[in-house]
Parts: structure tokens; C-alpha cells; sequence
């Protein structure tokens, strides 16, 4: 087998498989045809007028840079709705040296459990 | 592993070339970089028990030098102390359970005591103390909590060297259970393929989790880590439950450990690169906390094409090297256990949340007026950035050719410990 034929090899996964090559060629077909209809679409469409404007349901914008949302506030339905579980991680999370050795002590004791030692 | 090793200390040294270069001390941190470097690769290469201490011993107090290099910043020296006393006290444990072995079998080489292992009462304590000891240098959860502060802390030039020197004690993990204790690992009550299963989920978990309430860039990255730890831990889990079992371990088993060894490789490149991008980003805007970014993709282009690249390796995201890895991860442990499959995928989703975040916080948006004069970082950044992109885009495209040369070959070492121990006693005549 050629150098050239072993990269296009596909990749048995044991009940499956996975050619990047052949996943690369779809996408730009798929890229293409995406393409093609795009341009069947409607070509009214006018930058740096009322129609690239957002909508901010009538309330006035403010300045650009104030209208990015922070990292923090990018999830905070999901964290608000899960707080009892990331509170729950948070406390776990001291800081504290201590607390590290202990957790250390935890694990070891329930490995010795497994191995029938205690 | 040495291979990967080698490759993320060129890449450091190339990116600290402009990283550090205006910091004072840089002889010392050049020597302890190679002193690290040299404590990685002996734990990796080693085939003795009293060398693989003294190596992860090397390595611990390297680091930990390392990680206090900005001894300007308190947080940095508290890293530092918290390494050290974690690193102390997996030390003393592995010397311990060194003592035990040597003291029942008088042998400290991996060879010898393989052939000779009993899984007397001596023996168990020994294999406990040894995988507690590594597992929690590894970062597994719940013994994890150092490596978010020491990776979070540390120069980034450091904390991709940190990220080879963490998958070398993964790796003790392994040359543990499989080496050492191969013949008599089954002997076990419960399976101890299940427990590193059972490790692995729930460090996948709490891992992304935790990243996913971050706003400090590095913290973030180090929790998505630690998640990719988890992943690595399942594939090999899996393969270590169905190790008594020939027919299934060569159905689904071996399968699950190439994806857990190909993972090693893929996490140490995708978490790597990110890494640098954080410190490149720190170098340009002197800033680290999320909440305070937005719309750097404006100025630093590259960097920004080159934190993509990152995003979708560690996601999962095809056609990226971490795509291919996970794949056969989810594909073994599902014919397992479907709720692992499900929990990894899971896992693998939030990474992308995740990563999505600092995308949207750290590069998009308007371009803010306080980063106006922030540029593109120096070359020779980029260069040492583009080594490892390069190296995602390829491993991913080309996973067969990475399988066959680099991965099979160490997966058959694991497995084939009997194979080992005759290459070191050619008298050996087989396990039990």
C-alpha cells in the first residue's frame, strides 16, 4: 500500500467508522450547494440602513461596547435553573490545602474498600 | 508519550522566546524547564520502580519552582506551596508502596516485580497507595483541586509543559495496573476497571461543570482539563473491565484503550494550544478575567483562528483530532454501559458551551475602546501556536495513520505485559 493510500485510510471504530477525507468532500458539496440556492434569495438587502438595525423591542440602544455580554451572564439561565448543584461544586472548592489532603484520604480509603482491605 | 512530551517542550521554548523575555531570571527558568523536562521523560521511560520516585520527585519540585516563577504575584506562590505539599505527600505514598514491593520481593525493576507480583495483603495496600498517589497527580476528581490553581497560576509557556508532565503520572496509572499488576489485576473483589470508570465519569463531570462557572480564562481552561482527564480514564477503564475477558476485550477492550491512549495525545495538544492562546492573550491586554474581554478577534486575528482550531479539538468538533479519539471512546464504552456513552457525550457537548462562552466573551462582540492599542502577538508566539494547530489539523485528518504507527503499538505494550517482562528475564516463562 502506497504512503498516499495509507492517509486516506478509514478508521474502524468496531461497530462504526470515521473517514475525515470523505467527511471533508460532503461538507464542501453540502457548502456548495448551500451556496447555489443563496443565490435564489431575495437581493433587496441594503447595508448601513434602518434594515441592519437591531430590535430591541423599542427600547433605545446603548453604546456598543456597554451591549456585550459579559462571560459571567453568557449562561445564567442554565447556572440560575442548576444553582443548587454548581453551589454544591462551588463549596467543594475551598482553597483550602487542607481540604485537598483530605479528599485524598476519602479516595484512598474507598480504594481500599474495593480491594478488600478494610 | 515521550514523542508528545518532546513536542510540547519545543513548542514552550519557542513560545517563551517572547513570552518571558521581559521578565528577569530567565536562566533559572530555562534550567528548570529542562530539569522538568527531564523529570517527564525519565517517568515516562523508566522501567524501575526507585527511578520513576526520584523522576516524579524531579518533576514535582520543577514544577513547583515554575509555577512560583511570578513571585511578584501572591496567588502564584500559593499555587506553588499547594503543588508542593499535594506532590510531597503523592511522593511519600509512592515510596511507600515502592517499600512494600521491595521489602516482599527485593526487586525495585517493573519487570521483575511483575513476574514475581503475588497480590498478597502487602500488595494491595501497594497498588492502592500507587494509584491514589498518581491519580491525584493526574488531577482526577475529587483529588483535582490543585491542578486548577497550579495550571491557572503558572506562566503559560509552563502550563503546557505541566500538561505533559501530568499525562507522564496518567501514565504511571497505567504502566501500574497493566505492568505491574497485569497477572493478578483480576483478582481483585471489585473490578478495579469499573472504579477508573467510575473516576472517569465523575471527574468528566464535576470538570466541566466547574469550568462552565469560570470567568477567569486559564481557570476555565484548566477545569476543561481536568474534563478531558475523565474522558481518558473511561477509555481505559473500559478496557481495563473487559481485561479478564479475551473475546470482549478484543471486540470492544481494545478499541476503548486506543481511544484512551490516542485521547492522551489529543488532550495534551487541544488543552496545550489553548493554554498558549490564554497566555497570548494575557500578553496582549495584561487581562485574564472573561468579564473583562470583548471583541479582541478585531486585533488579533490570528490568535483568534488559532483558539477556534482549539475550541473544536477539545470539543469533539470533526474533523479535529479530538473528534476521532472521543469517537472511539463513546463507541466502545457504550457497548459496555449506554449511560457512560451518553454521560461522555454529555460531557463533550458542555465542553463546546463552554468554549463557546469564551469565544463569545473573550474574541466577539464590539470592539472595546481600553483594548484599541492591543496588537497581534509576536512570531515567534505564533509559531510555537501554529506548531500545535498544525499538528490537530493533521492528527484529525489523518487518525488511521496515527492509530496504526503510534497508538496500536503502545496499546499492545500495555496489554502484552508478559511480552515485556520476557524482553527484560528472558527465563520468564508466562503469568499465571
Amino acid at each position: 500500500m502506497s504512503m498516499f493510500e495509507s492517509l486516506l485510510n478509514t478508521l474502524e471504530t468496531g461497530s462504526g467508522f470515521w473517514n475525515p477525507i470523505v467527511w471533508l468532500v460532503s461538507i464542501l458539496i453540502i457548502f456548495l450547494i448551500v451556496h447555489i440556492l443563496r443565490g435564489f434569495g431575495n437581493k433587496n438587502y441594503k447595508i448601513n440602513t434602518e434594515q441592519t438595525k437591531p430590535f430591541l423591542s423599542g427600547n433605545p440602544e446603548y453604546e456598543k461596547e456597554k451591549m456585550h455580554i459579559k462571560g459571567s451572564n453568557l449562561y445564567w439561565g442554565f447556572t440560575e435553573s442548576l444553582k443548587w448543584i454548581f453551589d454544591i461544586l462551588k463549596k467543594m472548592h475551598t482553597g483550602n490545602v487542607s481540604d485537598y489532603v483530605l479528599w485524598f484520604i476519602i479516595v484512598i480509603s474507598i480504594l481500599f474498600l474495593a480491594v478488600g482491605l478494610i | 508519550m515521550a514523542i508528545i512530551g518532546s513536542i510540547l517542550l519545543l513548542v514552550s521554548v519557542i513560545y517563551s522566546w517572547s513570552f518571558i523575555e521581559e521578565n528577569s531570571g530567565l536562566d533559572k527558568y530555562y534550567t528548570l524547564v529542562l530539569l522538568l523536562a527531564a523529570g517527564m521523560f525519565g517517568m515516562m521511560l523508566t522501567g524501575d520502580m526507585f527511578n520513576f520516585f526520584v523522576f516524579l520527585e524531579i518533576t514535582s519540585i520543577a514544577s513547583c519552582a515554575l509555577i512560583a516563577f511570578w513571585t511578584n504575584k501572591g496567588k502564584a506562590v500559593e499555587a506553588a506551596f499547594k503543588y508542593i505539599v499535594i506532590s510531597s505527600l503523592a511522593a511519600l505514598f509512592v515510596l511507600f508502596a515502592i517499600a512494600l514491593l521491595y521489602g516482599q520481593y527485593n526487586a525495585l525493576n517493573i519487570a521483575v516485580l511483575g513476574s514475581a507480583i503475588q497480590f498478597s495483603y502487602l500488595d494491595k495496600i501497594a497498588l492502592v497507595l500507587l494509584v491514589a498517589a498518581l491519580a491525584m497527580k493526574a488531577g482526577i476528581v475529587p483529588m483535582h483541586m490543585w491542578l486548577p490553581d497550579a495550571y491557572g497560576r503558572a506562566p503559560a509557556s509552563v502550563t503546557i509543559i505541566l500538561v505533559g508532565a501530568t499525562q507522564a503520572s496518567l501514565y504511571g496509572v497505567f504502566r501500574v495496573c497493566f505492568t505491574l499488576y497485569g497477572n493478578t489485576i483480576n483478582l481483585s473483589p471489585t473490578s478495579i476497571g469499573w472504579i477508573i470508570v467510575l473516576l472517569g465519569v465523575i471527574t468528566m463531570l464535576i470538570g466541566v461543570s466547574m469550568a462552565l462557572i469560570q470567568s477567569d480564562f486559564k481557570r476555565l481552561i484548566a477545569f476543561s482539563a481536568v474534563a478531558e482527564i475523565g474522558f481518558i480514564f473511561l477509555g481505559i477503564g473500559t478496557g481495563l473491565t473487559l481485561f479478564a475477558n479475551n473475546q470482549m476485550f478484543g471486540l470492544i477492550g481494545s478499541t476503548a484503550m486506543s481511544g484512551g491512549i490516542f485521547h492522551i495525545i489529543n488532550d495534551s495538544l487541544d488543552v496545550g494550544l489553548l493554554f498558549l492562546v490564554a497566555g497570548a492573550v494575557y500578553y496582549a491586554t495584561k487581562e485574564t478575567s472573561l468579564d473583562k474581554m470583548g471583541g479582541l478577534a478585531r486585533n488579533m486575528k490570528y490568535t483568534t483562528i488559532l483558539f477556534i482550531i482549539g475550541l473544536l479539538a477539545i470539543s469533539g468538533i470533526p474533523p479535529m483530532n479530538g473528534f476521532a479519539s472521543k469517537l472511539l471512546i463513546y463507541e466502545s464504552t457504550f457497548q459496555l454501559n449506554p449511560i457512560l456513552a451518553i454521560v461522555a457525550i454529555l460531557s463533550s457537548i458542555m465542553l463546546l458551551a463552554v468554549f463557546i462562552k469564551v469565544f463569545h466573551s473573550a474574541f466577539l462582540g464590539p470592539a472595546q475602546p481600553k483594548f484599541s492599542a492591543v496588537k497581534e502577538v509576536p512570531k515567534t508566539m505564533l509559531l510555537a501556536m501554529g506548531i500545535i494547530a498544525s499538528l490537530i489539523i493533521i492528527f484529525g485528518l489523518f487518525p488511521d495513520l496515527i492509530i496504526n504507527n503510534i497508538i496500536e503499538p503502545a496499546v499492545n505494550s500495555l496489554i502484552n505485559y508478559n511480552e515485556y517482562i520476557k524482553q527484560v528475564i528472558p527465563t520468564f516463562t508466562g503469568g499465571f
